[in-house]
């Protein structure tokens, strides 16, 4: 397999009157074709930054990317202009967004929020454009698409919509889906649907899927690998079975154990992680999980911990790593 | 949509009959009457039983409920009566006028739509920038100016200008033509005070395009249509300004019905015989008959460009249209 996506060391920043958030500081990751990689962390980590930032969609002032590269398909996505970017959106990188109550205008109907990709991307005339949004509505599972078509969002439930908007992305048959939050707003019933679909049709067109969420069945079950994030770092790598059966770091270890497990016995409580994300205007050289973290050492004080491999494939940003197990296992 | 459409209707019946109350009471109760004022006005000797005479030959000695009776009824069949101050036909005097009300008010909307709407985007889009700055300047002197001093400037310096330029002064026409009759006439006669209410009137619409069109910006389905490759021209004009121009709308609607009886210093200025000072007059006459139909017929105009702003709520936004 080939690497789709290559993002080396990217940085992007908010500079705000409280001072600069360090949204995304430094992450390290590839994609390959076909491949669903995971983004996993809590609210504010800048999941969504990370993403946002492949698109250049980050709305400056405030936010701007500061260092990194982002490599796609060849193309180094920093240096081209705006022109080739805005050709590459929606194109050959398409993304899925959190809100699809929002995310769809209010006042267009479906059949233009649905061509208007087709017809920016391909010399193609508005019917021909109508006959596959047409067909795209069907390939995601929408019934009686000749009505919706015609129909605006406010007629739509919110799966429903969330099916347009992952029409809306699959329509020019991108190399890259970036789903950022599919399912958050979603009824439980419902999440397992659109995240199956997507899993299909992705296949289907053979493209690569980044799946942004904090909902860790979610990773279990559609990632091919995972990154874990947190205060905008990258603090572990994995497979989905590395992630799952091996965490080595006590963030990933503390975000496994506060969620519920159908695969293991009946624990009495969850266990939730103790303290708040750091504020990211103001992070110092130490490792950022550090205050909250059962692990801390005096070390982590002074310098943030390079990604180390555990195993192939399986890295992970933690002094204590290879102390995780003794302590877990003294710790209960 | 039907529905939306007759209920808009049905509601201006109740408005206006409120209105009808509001100014036939209220009008009442000033002190003294036409009568008295035109008989004893002028501090002269006037006979009580004359004084009472023309109060009975006007109506004002029949029972109130009587008097607003009549005056209901009459403006439901279109007959307004006669001026109690000149005896002449309310219909013919309000006619005169109204025209030329009527189309200084549609072309200072003209004007002030065809400035505002571009203005309020560039500035939106360029927020913070240069051009924003002067924008910005621009529609805050457009607030603090008043009409009728603008007038006065536009007047001098027109015939400053064009004693310079043509070697004699040229001011626009003060006798009101028809534009049927004469259209370059009517309009060098009225494009001045409209430019000079339409640039007040713009500034107001500018700040409310800028601000409505920042706030839908940082809506979710824009950045969806940015994330589809659209062309930034495309994302302004067809997701964010349809979004945005509800709100304008409701201050181009408002300041059109305040357009056609509000201008009375404007008309005085350029001369024109509108309907605002016809409504000044009436006042100060305790012309009741008059005033009553001029109040009657603003606020007929209120009602009617609600209705009409309504109408545009439901085009521009599908959730209207649909409930």
């Amino acid at each position: 397999m080939a690497t789709l996506l290559k993002i080396e060391n990217l940085k992007t920043q908010f500079f705000t009157s409280a001072g600069t958030v360090k949204a995304v500081d430094g992450i390290t990751y590839s994609v390959e074709e076909g491949e669903t990689v995971a983004i996993v962390g809590e609210s504010g980590c800048g999941k969504s930054v990370s993403a946002l930032s492949i698109l250049r969609l980050i709305p400056w002032p405030p936010g701007k990317i500061v260092e990194g590269s982002i490599h796609f398909d060849g193309k180094d996505l920093l240096s081209l202009d705006e022109e080739a970017m805005r050709n590459l959106r929606g194109k050959d990188i398409s993304m899925v967004f959190q809100e699809p109550m929002t995310s769809l205008n209010p006042v267009l109907t479906i059949r233009e929020q649905l061509t208007e990709t087709l017809i920016t991307h391909f010399p193609i005339s508005e019917e021909e454009a109508s006959k596959k949004a047409l067909k795209l509505l069907e390939m995601v599972g929408i019934s009686d698409p000749d009505r919706r078509l015609e129909q605006y969002p406010h007629h739509l439930s919110g799966g429903m919509r969330q099916r347009v908007m992952i029409a809306m992305a699959l329509s020019c048959e991108p190399k890259l889906i970036i789903a950022d939050e599919p399912t958050t707003a979603l009824d439980v019933t419902i999440q397992a649907q659109i995240l199956e679909l997507m899993k299909d049709l992705t296949k289907r067109l053979g493209a690569s899927l980044i799946i942004i969420t904090h909902n860790l069945g979610v990773v279990a079950r559609y990632a091919d690998r995972v990154n874990v994030m947190y205060a905008g770092k990258i603090i572990e790598t994995g497979t989905a079975l590395d992630i799952y059966h091996n965490p080595s770091h006590p963030y990933t270890l503390a975000l496994l154990k506060s969620v519920p497990r159908m695969d293991l016995p009946r624990q009495d409580k969850l266990d939730p992680i103790e303290g708040q994300p750091p504020d990211l205007t103001r992070l110092d050289d130490g490792c950022s999980f550090r205050p909250r973290c059962r692990f801390a050492q005096d070390g982590c004080a002074h310098s943030f911990p390079d990604l180390e491999a555990v195993s192939e494939g399986h890295f992970v940003a933690c002094f204590e790593k290879d102390n995780l197990k003794e302590q877990e296992k003294v710790a209960s | 949509m039907y529905k939306y459409i007759v209920k808009r209707i049905l509601l201006m019946f109740p408005t206006l009959i409120g209105a009808a109350m509001l100014v036939f009471f209220l009008l009442r109760l000033i002190p003294g009457d036409v009568c008295e004022l035109r008989l004893a006005g002028t501090g002269l000797y006037a006979d009580p039983a004359e004084i009472e005479l023309c109060r009975t030959n006007l109506g004002l000695n029949d029972h109130i409920m009587v008097q607003f009776a009549d005056f209901v009824l009459g403006f439901f069949i279109l007959d307004l009566g006669e001026s109690m101050w000149t005896g002449k036909a309310i219909t013919f005097e309000i006619g005169l006028r109204f025209q030329l009300s009527l189309q200084v008010a549609f072309m200072a909307t003209f004007v002030a739509v065809i400035i505002s709407i571009p203005l309020g985007v560039i500035s939106a889009v360029k927020q913070d920038t240069w051009i924003d700055y002067v924008v910005r300047t621009f529609s805050i002197f457009g607030i603090a100016i008043p009409s009728f001093w603008l007038g006065i400037m536009i007047i001098l310096g027109l015939l400053i200008s064009t004693q310079a330029l043509l070697g004699e002064p040229w001011m626009p026409p003060i006798w009101y033509v028809s534009p049927f009759e004469d259209l370059g006439a009517n309009m060098a006669q009225l494009i001045w005070p409209a430019v000079a209410t339409g640039y007040r009137y713009s500034a107001v619409a500018t700040r409310m395009t800028r601000s409505a069109l920042l706030e839908v910006l940082r809506e979710d389905y824009i950045r969806t249509a940015r994330a589809k490759g659209l062309l930034e021209k495309i994302v302004i004009n067809r997701h964010a300004l349809k979004n945005s121009l509800l709100p304008v709308v409701t201050i181009i609607g408002i300041e059109f019905a305040f357009l056609m009886g509000g201008l009375v210093v404007t008309e005085q200025v350029f001369n024109l015989n509108g309907l605002g000072k016809l409504f000044v007059e009436s006042v100060l006459n305790n012309d009741y008959s008059m005033t009553q139909a001029l109040v009657m017929i603003v606020v007929t105009v209120f009602v009617i460009t609600n209705f009409v702003v309504d109408l545009f709520y439901a085009w521009l936004d599908p959730r209207i249209r649909y409930s």
